[in-house]
């Protein structure tokens, strides 16, 4: 018997014997109550370091101590020691661009919350709908995702997205920031179809209109934001006032690479922040982004190819050659919200074509914290930061050894049981193989 | 009535020359007239005239005579009747009318149909109609056809004398009658009434829900043949059906499929053909030049249309990637298809089909000409061949005594640029097109006048006329100063000219008219001058025309000079050669066998003539390409159980609940790049599924990813047959949409029900045929059957095929309960289910699965996209693996399909699987599933060279598949991939510059349009 094997069958006694008292969604952790000591492990800090047989310590939800140790001394006021001898730990990784928690089931249409009816809605909120006890979210954080940005999707101005911790009772405990709004930018393309009615693709006529469209928009909210005041209050407009002083930041989804320096144009024209989400062909206009310093939200390196001339695998290419370039970019799984549990493994997969693994590290973690403007306190091991970090009997982005054992948010840890493991269980004992 | 119209058009067919000899041409008529009869012999002698008087025999100085619409004469030394109308035809040129053999000219109007999300499961046809509304045998063109002027004069304009005309709607068109363009009482216009059964894989106008897909169009054509047969044998008619009855009368005629698309179009229609004893002669759109031999090989008649792309318009070089790599070599080749085709030793006819504007016809066909074909062949293509496909030669094709008088007259030879028709004579008539050029009347002239009735000595001035011929300038030298230019008008003899010999706007001009005596040169007649006295004028030529300089431009370009070469597929990472087998001996890498042997450390792999030689230490082999495998992994290549990659026109025929007799095989797409990017990922087969919409759904195709190959070529020979089910919310059409609450079932009970009723009566159905066969055999001796033969029924057949383990389920499935139940059904009729696919909920199950001994196929940690998989675990796989039971991890998914790996991998953190049982996930075990392992999924001496080469543990995420071999031949090879990226992208610069030449020097160009690149998984219907 491995060391792998021997740990999965330790967490699986863990598990069993906190799985009696727990529904579907195991209950959020209490405030971190003692000081906790991580020792013996090689720590990666998510922005380029790896530290060998280094200690990490926090305490009141704060990192208090990092440093490489090999001969560290425990003492009894030091609260809580793990010996993390031959683990991995790394900061909490961060989903930025995800459905969870405002859809449970993709085809049950009751528990569909992301999309509003109508063309622009930047005054919806995705956090008052969202839904601490998601049976999905437990399935996330056992894979070591501690944070989400959950997004709004559908019509032109989807809404206003919300960064989530993953372990709460409700959603104003859950809330990190909610300073986001989410602008769907047209296709040059459209047709397609859905998969009961596919229709050829075709180019978009109407896309300059539709471009136009927002611009038209966007100038009368950034007038109605600079009146002193209005005799009618405009809900829609008042929701985007921040972004005209660049106190939100508008997320611009698109994926060609026109569309891109389209949006890029409208966003100058205006004076917005913006972030690029999708960017799926970003790679073709890498240096413009660069130079401009336009952060990218990228989908799935696990995709295929638009154009059968193009690199079979551009799609896992694309993050090292955004690197490359200098490109402020991190890695998303929009629309299946349950998949985002394989986000690492995409980070990894980029790896085998042209990253470095602390940078694919760093795609899933630093980056992400600096493009939602929350790098002063998540996405790295740094003194005085959050103490949201994960432990790993292996390589966290390699799906053959990625078993995540222990995680922090804020200093508590919690529980990383859910409702599949418990299925495993029940079913192993039915069958008698554990 | 119906039936006795088909007495006179098989009268037709035996005595096809007399009637129409004695029938339509001669001087009796049913009609009657109104006021005295007009019969008009028309008796017309052209004469020195270069006359083709078939497309190989040119006679130069001939005569051609006709006579009541017919050729009566034709030849060098030919004797002109009396009272003929001569025309001189010196240097002129006449040719046979051509024939359009794929022409819907004169029928009515296809409609549209409305689209509408309500189900519609029967045919919506009113009457002793088939069952199914695609099927039109019941349409006759001869009775729809309405002869159209203004359509005859677009297709008269550009050579043609006569069409086969079919009205383009549906599988099967009913018969095509062959009529000549002339204008006036299609009682004339039709020279044989019914001439050939048309058939496409388009539904057309059917707003009935089956077929949805291309396979269903398939299955439905060949269903309704054994149909049309069981109704033929049928002693006591159990049904009077319309279709069928005229079906079988139709199958004597020349059959013609219209298998526009692509060039696989034309071998699916073939294949349809062979198996059911029917050559077609077979309508394909111009890219069969892309697999001229396979085309070749079906020995079909071809008909091709000549829509050569145009250029696209590429100044936009983010819109340029819209423009695939296959749509620029397809803009740059089209041209060379009939070259091709000729070359290749092809019997084909051409249409004007599918031209934007018939117009554009010559100027294609030069552009053929140019591009390779002879000229002689264009003219058989146009003559010859589409007259005896159709068995009308003896009415048309050529200039023979007793055939039509069908044909067209120019100025210069056919293929010259810038040629056009003058005159196309149809059954006698003429129809004038361009009116011939006047004679040329420039040169120098003398010009004097005076006035009528004195003798005056008049001054002669000098006229010249010069300049382009077809409209020439002319200047009178009155002064070095005064040089007033003169419009001339003339046609035949007659002229008139005026001139002002005052600038002045108020002066007044000279006015003359007269005659021109061609022969000396000189003309002469009468006029004005400015104040209106009369006056008599004459000229006379002194020098004739200048030679002509612009003229002596002849384009001289060798088109067929720096063209691309096809490659194979026709399509991004396609190979100029198909990729051969050779020998290899992969060397010192580390080996992973599924075998007993387990994994080797610098081990090497022998592979000889496709298949592994050995596996061990320290081989060697003289005659082999060595690779160098230090520091990689070697394993067999991955089987991917559930793909719907290489699928052509929809994956789902999911009008009906059991769709058993549409096979994937049928539909199999060798073009498509999802099959190169599956090898990019170390994968060699798959098994193409039909969709999952139904409880029963189509036959598989299961393949290796031999890329480059035809489809036929890439079906695995000698594999077990598959067929797909499905369970749950999809055959229930739970996410459909609120209209979709008809077809049967919509709840889990009705699932079960389906299954009952379909194999009840297959058993019925297997039963009847038992008691036929042995009626049969037994009355051979007694001569004497007391069974009547059952029709046979290609649903019903493939699930006797199931009932008797002669063809294996794969189903799609999620929920225990379901799972549970169609192993209850399989056991109550005595089969088993082979593989559950997906089953998510698999490991509720995995002690039922293992006392059913049914293989599980699932995904690594897919769920919760709707109801039905909110139980998936990721650990199922794992807890099927441990229960012993064959498990394997599929795609569905053009995307996971490439990195099968990773999705197998998975199980090793979920569950806890070792390397070994994870690697089998994705290769040994879907071999075995699919009954596939005695040659496939090991590396084993003896088994097939299907052999993955990978930078790392490919379990690992950090792993590259760099070479991918099938039977041997290496398919995928990462070095060759950087080298394809850079050929495509070289081969892209030079269409692209050469589209931009042709756009300078004016060539009409089309915007790029982005393309559907539709990737399938199971949800999806179907796109017809």
């Amino acid at each position: 018997m491995n060391i792998k094997s021997v740990s999965i069958c330790l967490i699986s006694v863990i598990c069993v014997l906190s799985a009696f008292a727990q529904s579907d969604v195991p209950a959020p952790a209490p405030a971190q109550s003692q000081s906790i000591y991580l020792t013996h492990a090689t720590i990666h800090t998510g922005d380029g370091k790896v530290l060998h047989d280094a200690t990490i310590g926090f305490d009141k939800g704060k990192i208090i101590f990092l440093a490489e140790s090999p001969s560290f001394k425990t003492d009894e006021t030091m609260g809580k020691v793990i010996d993390c001898t031959g683990k991995q730990i790394y900061p909490g990784i961060i989903a930025p661009y995800t459905k969870a928690g405002i859809d449970e089931i993709e085809a049950v249409r009751a528990t569909n919350d992301y999309s509003e009816t109508g063309s622009y809605n930047p005054d919806v909120r995705a956090i008052v709908a969202y839904n601490t006890d998601s049976r999905v979210t437990p399935t996330l954080r056992s894979n070591g995702i501690l944070f989400a940005q959950t997004v709004p999707l559908g019509g032109v101005l989807s809404g206003t997205s919300a960064l989530v911790q993953l372990d709460a009772w409700n959603w104003e405990d859950a809330l990190v920031k909610e300073d986001g709004i989410w602008l769907n930018w047209p296709s040059m393309v459209s047709g397609g179809g859905w998969w009961g009615n596919p229709r050829p693709f075709q180019e978009n006529k109407n896309y300059s209109k539709q471009a136009d469209a927002i611009r038209e928009y966007f100038r009368e909210a950034k007038s109605y934001a600079e009146e002193a005041s209005h005799t009618k209050t405009n809900l829609r407009f008042e929701a985007m006032k921040p972004l005209f002083n660049q106190t939100a930041t508008l997320y611009i989804a698109a994926g060609g690479a026109k569309e891109m320096q389209h949006a890029i144009a409208f966003a100058e024209e205006l004076g917005l922040r913006i972030v690029l989400a999708g960017a799926h062909d970003s790679y073709q206009i890498a240096e413009e982004l660069a130079r401009k310093k336009i952060p990218v939200i990228l989908d799935n390196p696990h995709s295929l190819p638009t154009f059968p001339e193009e690199d079979v695998n551009q799609p896992y290419k694309t993050p090292g050659e955004l690197q490359k370039a200098g490109v402020l970019f991190c890695l998303s799984i929009p629309g299946r919200f349950w998949e985002e549990r394989n986000l690492m493994f995409e980070a990894g997969t980029a790896v085998a074509w042209g990253l470095s693994k602390e940078e694919a590290l760093a795609t899933i973690t630093s980056n992400a914290a600096k493009i939602l403007g929350v790098d002063d306190k998540i996405g790295t091991l740094e003194k005085g930061k959050s103490a949201s970090l994960i432990i790993s009997s292996g390589d966290v982005l390699d799906m053959k050894s990625s078993v995540i054992e222990h995680a922090f948010i804020d200093g508590r840890e919690i529980n990383l049981d859910n409702k599949q493991k418990e299925l495993d269980r029940k079913f192993e004992k039915k069958y008698g193989l554990n | 009535m119906r039936s006795l119209v088909f007495t006179s058009y098989f009268l037709f067919l035996t005595s096809c020359f007399l009637l129409s000899t004695s029938r339509i041409y001669s001087q009796e008529t049913t009609f009657k007239t109104n006021g005295p009869d007009d019969y008009r012999e028309g008796i017309h002698a052209f004469v020195n005239a270069t006359i083709w008087k078939n497309y190989n025999t040119r006679l130069d100085s001939a005569t051609l005579l006709i006579r009541e619409g017919k050729v009566t004469a034709i030849g060098q030394s030919i004797a002109l009747p009396k009272g003929a109308i001569v025309h001189d035809m010196s240097g002129r040129f006449i040719y046979p009318s051509f024939i359009d053999i794929f022409s819907d000219y004169g029928m009515p109007e296809v409609q549209k149909p409305k689209y509408s999300d309500a189900p519609q499961m029967e045919s919506n046809l009113k009457g002793a109609y088939g069952w199914n509304q695609a099927i039109h045998t019941d349409f006759h063109a001869d009775e729809n056809f309405v002869a159209n002027s203004t359509a005859a004069d677009e297709l008269r304009k550009i050579g043609f004398g006569a069409v086969l005309t079919n009205k383009k709607d549906g599988i099967a068109r009913g018969t095509g009658t062959v009529v000549t363009l002339a204008n006036g009482r299609e009682n004339d216009a039709i020279i044989k009434g019914v001439a050939s059964a048309n058939y496409s894989f388009s539904k057309g106008s059917s707003t009935q829900d089956y077929p949805s897909s291309l396979m269903g169009s398939i299955a439905l054509l060949r269903q309704t043949y054994y149909d049309a047969q069981w109704y033929a044998g049928e002693k006591e008619k159990k049904e009077y059906n319309i279709h069928l009855e005229e079906w079988n009368r139709e199958q004597s005629l020349p059959q013609i499929f219209d298998a526009s698309g692509d060039w696989q179009q034309i071998l699916r229609a073939d294949k349809v053909g062979d198996e059911l004893g029917v050559q077609y002669i077979i309508k394909a759109s111009g890219h069969a030049y892309q697999r001229i031999e396979e085309v070749k090989n079906t020995q079909a008649k071809i008909i091709t249309s000549l829509n050569f792309p145009k250029a696209y318009n590429v100044e936009d070089p983010f819109k340029l990637q819209w423009i695939s790599l296959e749509e620029m070599k397809n803009w740059e080749l089209a041209p060379t298809n009939c070259a091709a085709l000729a070359k290749a030793g092809i019997d084909f006819a051409i249409t004007s089909a599918d031209l934007d504007k018939k117009e554009d016809f010559l100027n294609d066909l030069r552009k053929a000409i140019k591009f390779g074909l002879d000229s002689m062949t264009a003219l058989k293509a146009l003559t010859y061949n589409p007259a005896s496909f159709l068995k009308v030669y003896d009415q048309v094709g050529s200039l023979e005594p007793g055939k039509l008088a069908n044909f067209f007259i120019t100025s210069q030879p056919l293929f010259n640029d810038k040629c056009e028709i003058n005159e196309n004579w149809v059954q006698g008539k003429r129809y004038e097109i361009k009116p011939f050029a006047e004679k040329d009347i420039r040169g120098k002239y003398t010009l004097t006048w005076c006035p009528v009735g004195t003798k005056c000595k008049a001054l002669p001035f000098q006229m010249k006329i010069s300049g382009d011929e077809a409209a020439p300038k002319t200047v009178l030298l009155i002064s070095d100063s005064v040089k007033p230019e003169v419009k001339i008008t003339y046609k035949d003899k007659d002229i008139s000219f005026s001139f002002a010999i005052d600038k002045k706007p108020s002066s007044g001009k000279y006015l003359f008219s007269g005659t021109i005596d061609y022969s000396k040169n000189f003309w002469n007649g009468k006029g004005q001058n400015p104040e209106g006295d009369w006056l008599r004028w004459e000229a006379t030529r002194t020098e004739g025309p200048e030679p002509d300089t612009a003229k002596a431009k002849v384009d001289s370009t060798d088109y067929t000079q720096n063209l691309g070469k096809v490659i194979y597929p026709f399509t991004a990472y396609g190979n100029e050669e198909i990729p051969k087998q050779e020998n290899y001996l992969i060397k010192n890498g580390t080996v992973w066998t599924n075998e007993a042997e387990g994994n080797l450390a610098n081990a090497d792999v022998l592979i000889r003539n496709g298949k592994i030689a050995q596996v061990g230490k320290q081989l060697s082999c003289a005659d082999c390409k060595t690779i160098d495998a230090t520091g990689k992994f070697v394993t067999s290549g991955i089987v991917d159980e559930h793909s719907h990659i290489a699928i052509s026109q929809g994956v789902n025929e999911g009008a009906k609940a059991s769709s058993a007799e549409v096979r994937i095989g049928d539909v199999i797409n060798s073009e498509d790049i999802n099959i190169y990017r599956q090898l990019s990922g170390g994968v060699v087969a798959s098994q193409l599924l039909h969709g999952s919409a139904n409880p029963i759904g189509g036959q598989s195709g299961i393949v290796k990813l031999r890329w480059g190959y035809a489809p036929e070529k890439m079906k695995i020979e000698g594999a077990d047959p598959f067929i797909k089910f499905a369970l749950g919310e999809n055959v229930k059409q739970s996410n459909w949409g609120d209209q979709a609450t008809v077809r049967y079932p919509q709840t889990r009970m009705g699932v079960e029900q389906t299954y009952w009723n379909y194999f009840t009566k297959a058993k019925e159905y297997e039963k009847q045929w038992k008691e036929y066969d042995a009626s049969v055999s037994k009355s051979a001796k007694k001569n004497t059957s007391t069974f009547e033969k059952p029709r046979r029924d290609l649903d019903l057949d493939a699930l006797v095929e199931v009932l008797n383990s002669q063809r294996f389920i794969t189903c799609h499935s999620y929920v225990q309960s379901e799972i549970t139940m169609l192993m209850h059904v399989a056991d109550t009729f005595g089969f088993k289910v082979n593989t559950f696919t997906h089953i998510l909920e698999g490991y509720k199950v995995a002690d039922k699965l293992k006392a059913h001994g049914a293989n599980a196929a699932t995904f690594a940690d897919w769920w919760d996209y709707k109801y039905e998989v909110i139980d998936a675990i990721p650990y199922n796989a794992a807890i099927l693996t441990k229960m012993g039971i064959n498990t394997a991890i599929n795609s569905d998914d053009a995307e996971m399909g490439r990195r099968l790996n990773q999705e197998a991998a998975k199980t090793i953190k979920y569950g806890g699987l070792s390397e070994e049982q994870a690697w089998k996930l994705c290769t040994l075990n879907p071999a075995k599933m699919l009954h596939l392992d005695s040659h496939m999924g090991s590396l084993k001496a003896g088994k097939d060279a299907d052999v993955a080469v990978w930078s790392d543990n490919p379990l690992s995420v950090y792993a590259r598949c760099e070479k991918t071999f099938v039977d041997g031949i290496l398919f995928y090879d990462v070095e060759r991939d950087a080298h394809m990226r850079d050929w495509i992208r070289g081969e892209r610069a030079r269409l692209i510059q050469k589209m931009l030449n042709d756009k300078k020097a004016g060539a009409p160009t089309q915007e790029p349009q982005p393309k559907s690149q539709h990737n399938y998984t199971c949800d999806d219907m179907g796109e017809l």
